[in-house]
């Protein structure tokens, strides 16, 4: 599957804390609310000018911080197609997967902001149209595309009923 | 070979043989959510169908960071999780009992124990040697449900801590000190393991201040042997039964061995916006602070508060400066009112609010104005953490922030010597009333936790039963 859109560059290490701010707190049981807060701490104007199936480019670490799961899941809501970075921090990059939002590691300091990139998932291929270059992402484990393939975490125990992850 | 903690611990949940790398399926035995992660968690739950949990009367529902709620969507998201216990059973912690991580220790962990939780200090736990780690509310629902989920056992990095710490220099310091030198993302998929002569001579307290933290160096869990002040701390919560000793083998794999000697340690604070922004405490000493806060899962224990209070005995605090003060628990509430400490704070000019998360996440009371410093013992210091990303936090221990409430500056605690020493202070005052303050909380906090399961047994189905209680 491949995903068209444009890169929207941040630095290292965003936090939850930038993605979904603890001020609205009050708004996590209205994600579509929410999500138009997405990134505010980061990059007030994200929200509104975000377009179905653009990208978030981050640094390393990215989503340090919070269990929120509200973070990827507004990122995903807001249309993202895939988050890339550098690194991630853990509990962020599982949250990602079970809500089914494609989180890649690749070499993100030779993208640019605004760049038009097209990703392919099964190929691990990024391409940056605009830079004309071409890159490589770390596979994810195989558990985590079992679940990603499923359609997310709930969907992947609604199909099997347990955890199967063989 | 040998094993790590964390080996041995997924060993015994997993019944065979396992190595740090490989993906597991693993029994969990207490699990966690909050007020900010709960209602998505019952929601995905209700998605699933799922109602029943594997082991309700281990499942506790904490309704701390807005509490009490300061919003209407708050206090509604309180009554899902209210209501979810109801229909389930599991334990609900009610507003006012206290944060997730201090509670969930005080009453439900022991050594050996998977622990999942719906936030991502529940490496809280790592202290009382269980395997304790931060997942979102999906992950932690199913885990609910299921009574297991999936892990990758951790690679681990050794932790080796020698010498003594000056006086002035905590827990706290050491922990700055060393996500300074590893970085945010420094054990990120890793597990800490602290070991060494500086860990063993350090109280439970102050062991709780070190394996919540882990994660701010992107570790999955922060763990430490279960020993004699281990089993200590159990007996005194009433679980004495429930301890073992638990260390790694001699011959364990460490990934890497970072050894520290507190000895040369010093004050120190993280500067915004990132926790890894550590300097010393010289290098930090003398900027203008606008508010202090001591509080949170990582620095809200009595121990904090006899430090703090120790310091700011028969003070005020510099004109100018605002002080909140929020114990971490009910538990800890009755200790620090026995102890005395509400009245030296509140004579300093500190004021309070009831156990909770406090300022910590910017819900409610304590956010800064625009361009303030707020100074405190929080464990985490992102841009807008609490309510105003045009605030900067920095980040220090119990006793800085006691120091720099006295000056209005950042200040170095160790000038404090003299009072932090003192034999005469009252410390732990009365150890009768320090008892019985002891047995009124847990007592209270037991009301609470199991009232639904009391009232109305695990699996009630006839709601209309409920409502009339
Ligand atoms: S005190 Fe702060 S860090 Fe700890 S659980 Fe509450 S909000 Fe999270």
């Amino acid at each position: 599957m491949a995903l068209y859109g444009k890169a929207f560059k941040f630095g290292d290490d965003i936090s939850t804390d930038h993605i979904a701010p603890g001020r609205y707190f009050h708004l996590r049981s209205n994600l579509p609310e929410l999500a138009k807060h997405v990134l505010e701490d980061a990059d007030e104007t994200f929200a509104t000018r975000v377009k179905p199936g653009d990208f978030v480019v981050g640094g390393k670490n990215f989503g340090l911080g919070s269990s929120r799961e509200h973070a990827p899941t507004i990122i995903k809501l807001a249309g993202v197609g895939a988050v890339l970075a550098k690194s991630f921090a853990r509990i962020f990059f599982r949250n990602a997967i079970n809500v089914g939002l494609p989180v890649l590691i690749c070499d993100t300091d030779r993208i640019c902001d605004g760049d038009e990139l097209e990703v392919d998932l099964e190929a691990g291929l990024i391409k940056d149209k605009t830079n004309d270059i071409e890159l490589s992402f770390t596979p994810l484990p195989k558990t985590m595309v079992t679940i990603l393939e499923d359609g997310g975490l709930v969907a992947h125990i609604q199909k099997h009923g347990d955890f199967k992850l063989d | 070979m040998g094993k790590t903690i964390a080996e041995k611990i997924f060993c015994e949940h997993v019944g065979r043989d396992v190595k740090a790398g490989e993906i597991v399926v693993a029994d969990i035995d207490v699990s966690l959510v909050q007020d900010g992660t709960g209602p998505l968690a019952v929601r995905q739950l209700e998605k699933l169908e799922l109602e029943k949990l594997a082991k309700p009367e281990r499942t506790v529902l904490f309704l701390d960071h807005s509490a009490p709620a300061s919003r209407k969507e708050l206090a509604n998201d309180h009554d899902t999780l209210r209501n979810f216990a109801k229909k389930t059973g599991a334990q609900l912690s009610e507003v006012g009992m206290g944060i997730c991580h201090t509670v969930i220790n005080e009453i439900y962990v022991n050594p050996g124990d998977i622990l999942i939780g719906a936030d991502s200090h529940t490496c809280t736990g790592g202290a009382l040697c269980a395997f304790s780690t931060g997942m979102g509310s999906t992950d932690v629902a199913i885990g609910m449900a299921l009574g297991k989920t999936w892990f990758r056992v951790p690679e681990t990095f050794k932790v080796f801590v020698t010498g003594e710490f000056p006086v002035g220099v905590f827990a706290k310091d050491l922990i700055l000190h060393l996500i300074g030198l590893i970085g945010a993302d420094g054990a990120t998929y890793k597990a800490l393991e602290f070991c060494g002569p500086a860990i063993e001579n350090m109280s439970m307290e102050s062991r709780f201040t070190i394996s919540n933290m882990a994660v701010e160096a992107g570790a999955k869990a922060g763990l430490i042997a279960s020993d004699e002040t281990t089993k200590k701390y159990l007996e005194k919560m009433g679980r004495g039964s429930k301890w073992r000793p638990i260390a790694a083998d001699d011959d364990a794999e460490y990934e890497r061995v970072i050894e520290i000697d507190v000895s040369y340690l010093k004050p120190m604070v993280s500067f915004p916006h990132t926790v890894d922004n550590t300097r010393t405490i010289e290098e930090a000493a003398g900027v203008v602070i606008n508010q202090v806060f001591l509080g949170t899962c990582t620095n809200s224990r009595l121990e904090d508060w006899d430090v703090v209070s120790r310091i700011v005995k028969g003070k005020r605090k510099a004109p100018g400066i605002r002080f909140i003060a929020v114990p971490g628990s009910k538990y800890v509430e009755k200790q620090v009112m026995d102890a005395g400490y509400y009245q030296i704070l509140a004579e300093f000019g500190a004021m309070f609010l009831p156990p909770g998360c406090g300022p910590c996440v910017g819900v409610h009371g304590g956010v800064p104005a625009d361009g303030e410093k707020s100074l405190t013992t929080m464990n985490r210091n992102f841009r807008g953490r609490m309510g105003n990303p045009k605030g900067e936090i920095y980040l220090a221990s119990p006793a800085t922030v006691a120091a720099t409430a006295i000056e209005g500056v950042i200040a170095d605690p160790r000038k404090y010597a003299r009072e932090l020493t003192s034999k005469s202070f009252p410390t732990i005052v009365n150890t009768e009333a320090l008892k019985r303050a002891t047995v009124m909380a847990m007592e209270s906090i037991e009301k609470v936790a199991t009232e639904t399961a009391r009232k109305l047994g695990p699996r009630v189905k006839e709601t209309s039963e409920i409502k009339s209680h």
